[in-house]
């Protein structure tokens, strides 16, 4: 039987939106108090929700200390208490939660094979989510490429 | 077609260990899950299933009648047991979170008057969770 398990992850990050694109006045009207100069910090959560058979021996669709590996080499050790305007990442792109979803998004489906990755959402703050729909990110990325 | 979710909260006990299987395998394969004294949680089971808007009541299900369902077959089951010992179903089953989530399914699938069962999340903890809907 096919079956779903979700598992949440933190890390706490800072960012500025910014983008040479515009001048100084439209990147202050585009983004209002993100783009403030020295930038601001998030205690962002991801939602990764992984499907697929449950294994008649362990109960279980996939080895949790497996994901949770995957994650934190893939992305917490990445991002965690990093300014994401510095990464590599986004050299080319704005960290806008969006983008950052993106990634993740990538990262992960690229490295994690135990089990279907079904979602990847992130949180900016208890308000604001982010998630990509299956289609759009078997589309590609729109994100700078790592 | 509207989705409606209903909470409800138990706690339990369990661990997890296979027969089949030496000691150190189940510890290797369970970690600290493996402790045969059992530990425990307070699960969050959410309940979500799928009707029409009735034009009269413009309910998609009583939700009383449905919380008396959610209470009646499984609440009453679970709560304060000890589920491998105490719940039938997982005498023979592993009582993982992806197993909880089945049988909860299967206690209450045909149960909830005037709607489909679309459905059933159990959160073993707020970072942890199983979802099942129902799928061969």
């Amino acid at each position: 039987m096919r079956a779903y398990l979700g598992r949440r992850y933190h890390f706490s990050a800072s960012h500025r939106l910014h983008t040479d694109a515009l001048s100084n006045e439209e990147n202050r009207a585009v983004y209002g108090k993100c783009n403030h100069p020295y930038g601001h910090g998030h205690n962002y959560v991801i939602e990764v929700m992984v499907g697929g058979p449950v294994d008649a021996e362990t109960g279980m669709v996939c080895d949790l200390p497996a994901l949770d590996a995957c994650v934190r080499k893939q992305v917490l050790e990445s991002f965690d208490h990093t300014n994401l305007n510095l990464q590599p990442c986004f050299e080319n792109a704005v960290p806008t939660t969006e983008n950052l979803c993106i990634e993740i998004d990538r990262r992960l489906r690229r490295s994690f094979h135990e089990a279907e990755i079904v979602s990847v959402r992130v949180e900016e703050t208890q308000n604001n989510s982010f998630e990509i729909e299956p289609d759009a990110s078997a589309a590609g990325s729109a994100a700078g490429s790592v | 077609m509207i989705l409606l979710t209903r909470k409800a909260d138990f706690s339990a006990s369990h661990f997890y260990w296979n027969d089949a299987w030496t000691e150190d395998q189940n510890v290797a394969a369970f970690g600290k899950c493996a402790n045969r004294n059992g530990h425990g949680h307070n699960y969050t089971l959410e309940v979500t299933v799928a009707g029409e808007v009735d034009p009269v009541t413009g309910f998609v299900v009583d939700l009383k009648k449905l919380k008396d369902v959610i209470e009646r077959e499984v609440i009453s089951v679970y709560d304060h047991r000890h589920l491998n010992h105490e719940v039938p179903e997982f005498r023979t089953l592993m009582p993982t979170t992806e197993n909880i989530a089945i049988a909860i399914w299967k206690r209450l699938e045909g149960k909830v008057p005037g709607a489909r069962l679309y459905k059933v999340r159990v959160y073993e903890m707020a970072d942890l969770f199983a979802e099942y809907r129902g799928e061969a």
